[in-house]
């Protein structure tokens, strides 16, 4: 038999962040069914281990960039810088839980299995060099936030956001498995590079047939990205599932979609960009409108934060849109900015939240300021660093973002994402108010935040500060892993 | 008895047009059937669409790839009517009911 169909130790070597997840979550779920009740505080340090063990392989193999399985996956910086991102944003979640399911009364391994698992997912997505690679990616990251989406199967709100994912983003992934057996049909290779090739060849696939193909592809990561007007479940979803999730649904399998779309439309659809960037244009500027007029109208914050992470998206469509190196740097820079911003947003709601999630209105804020300084305090770094402040890492992300869009001609886009912004400058800013201005109204008192979900805050914040005043590593790794 | 002019076997480009239809179908079903379940089966159907699709092509390329990949879809659609209709049925206990419009209670 011929030894080259077996993968070599460098290829295991590559693969190897997601070896160790997924035994770390099989573990996790062995030891579910064995330990007592009282033992199983042991699986938030088990899973942090992993995700740490991950972590440390995912930097590693960065040093050995390349191909694997039949160049099914491909390691470069790219991969890693969204490998590192996704499991870094996975221990924030796990730490931001943690504390969520002690209050809940609802420990379980399974939780922190299925958010490896999801990370798994994610971690594929990001070295995806195939359409059906970045098919069993996304599904393997999906069918897991599905069930996190719903994990106290009591509350009905969870149920109604478990459902509203599920049937949304299967019907999304019908529409994005279309799209890929027709650019298999048509280029005879589900390999970037290879449909890459087929499309510039002269004579080649018909660009229109192709095109059709590429758009229901879209349909598929719009979804998954929660672009307009494929936005609709985001608000349900992030407001109906538990708080620690929703931020970990908003951002982690946000950044990895992203990952595949740039992937996709960069490499393999690169030669039929004239087709694209206009439809990625309207996309853009829609889901920025769609997302903050929306987020104005709001009272309930997990639905507000839900509203400003489709306006999000939309700015790094606008890098997307770019359709040029520094677009991708800086698509891949406000990823990570606004990954540790909107999680730490979304932790602070958590514990404000309390028992049972009563109080996730904005008014419920009221007084924050002087009842726990320090939580004000982070989310006033989350909210500026939102809305787009200097000293914090949103500030450049969307200073690069819109460098690059200039760079590439779109000027209508910069300036309408511009006072875009200045709109969305106006919700964040509420928020603020209420926390600082107003008194207190008498309600249940708020018990200081856990030791873990601390970490969670304050982890974020320091993030988003750092990549607020130092954001030159971050932005050159990604320069140069940025997609050519 | 004379011979009708039936080929040995459609033309492939039936199967893609079936295959359309197909997708097309559960499309639709998914926007105006309002049972819970119903609306599964359309996305089950889109699902059907695809692998035909991957299939046809994958005999009309000579390649054996077509085949592999609808294997996967059809693990990840079974993985998928696992947790999906876990899902329902917790809905379903909480709620009595299987109409899509009277689970909304998430509004601002």
């Amino acid at each position: 038999m011929d030894s080259s169909l077996f993968p070599t130790s460098a290829e295991y070597f590559r693969i190897l962040p997601e070896m160790i997840l997924t035994v770390v979550a099989t573990l996790i779920m062995f030891l579910e069914a064995i330990l007592k009740d009282w033992q199983k505080r042991v699986f938030a340090p088990i899973a942090l281990a992993g995700l740490t063990a991950a972590l440390v392989a995912a930097i590693a193999a960065n040093g050995s960039q390349g191909t694997a399985f039949h160049d099914m996956l491909v390691i470069d910086g790219f991969a890693t810088f969204f490998r590192v991102l996704v499991i870094a944003v996975g221990m924030l979640a796990v730490f931001a839980s943690t504390e969520y399911l002690k209050r809940e009364a609802h420990p379980g391994g399974e939780f922190y299995a299925l958010v490896l698992f999801c990370v798994t997912g994610q971690c594929v997505m990001a070295t995806a060099n195939e359409l059906i690679m970045i098919f069993i990616g996304l599904e393997i990251s999906s069918i897991a936030s599905y069930i996190l989406a719903g994990y106290l199967r009591d509350d009905a709100r969870n149920n109604e956001a478990a459902l509203k994912y599920f049937l949304l983003g299967s019907f999304a992934t019908a529409f994005l498995l279309f799209g890929v057996a027709w650019i298999y049909g048509y280029t005879g290779s589900t390999n970037l590079m290879e449909i890459r090739r087929q499309l510039e060849t002269p004579g080649g696939p018909s660009v229109l047939i192709t095109g059709t193909a590429a758009a229901l592809m879209f349909v598929g990561f719009a979804f998954k990205i929660s672009a307009a007007p494929f936005q609709v479940w985001a608000p349900d979803v992030y407001q109906g599932a538990p708080a620690p999730v929703s931020g970990f649904l908003s951002v982690g399998p946000k950044a990895a979609a992203f990952a595949i779309l740039l992937r996709t439309y960069l490499t393999a659809f690169a030669p039929i960009s004239r087709q694209w960037v206009p439809v990625l244009w309207i996309c853009a500027l829609a889901t920025m409108i769609v997302g903050n007029f929306a987020a104005i109208q709001q009272s309930n914050i997990k639905r507000l934060l839900a509203y400003s992470s489709i306006a999000h998206a939309g700015y790094v469509l606008v890098a997307v849109t770019a359709n040029s190196e520094i677009g991708s740097a800086a698509a891949m820079f406000y990823l990570a900015a606004y990954a540790f911003t909107n999680f730490g947003a979304f932790a602070v709601v958590t514990h404000v939240a309390r028992k049972g999630e009563r109080y996730t209105k904005v008014e419920d804020f009221a007084g924050l300021a002087q009842k726990q300084p320090a939580m004000a305090a982070m989310l006033t770094i989350f909210l500026l660093s939102l809305i787009g402040v200097p000293l914090t890492g949103g500030f450049f992300g969307k200073f690069y973002i819109f460098k690059a869009a200039l760079d590439s001609h779109l000027v209508w886009l910069t300036v309408l994402g511009l006072l875009n912004s200045a709109v969305a400058a106006y919700y964040y800013l509420r928020i603020l108010v209420v926390m600082y201005m107003k008194d207190p109204e008498p309600s249940e008192a708020l018990p200081p935040a856990g030791p873990a979900l601390q970490i969670a805050v304050y982890g974020s914040a320091i993030a988003t500060l750092v990549l607020g005043i130092f954001p030159s590593f971050v932005l050159d790794f990604a320069s140069k892993a940025a997609l050519k | 008895m004379p011979q009708l002019p039936i080929p040995a076997s459609p033309p492939i480009a039936w199967y893609l047009i079936l295959s359309v239809i197909l997708f097309a179908l559960g499309v639709a079903g998914f926007l105006f059937r309002r049972n819970i379940i119903t609306v599964f089966m359309s996305i089950e159907l889109m699902l059907n669409a695809v692998n035909l699709s991957f299939v046809t092509f994958s005999y009309k390329l000579r390649q054996v790839d077509g085949h592999i990949f609808s294997f996967f879809v059809m693990v990840v659609a079974a993985a998928e009517a696992a947790v999906g209709l876990a899902i329902i049925l917790t809905v379903f206990k909480n709620r009595q009911t299987l109409e899509i419009d009277e689970v909304s209670s998430l509004k601002n």
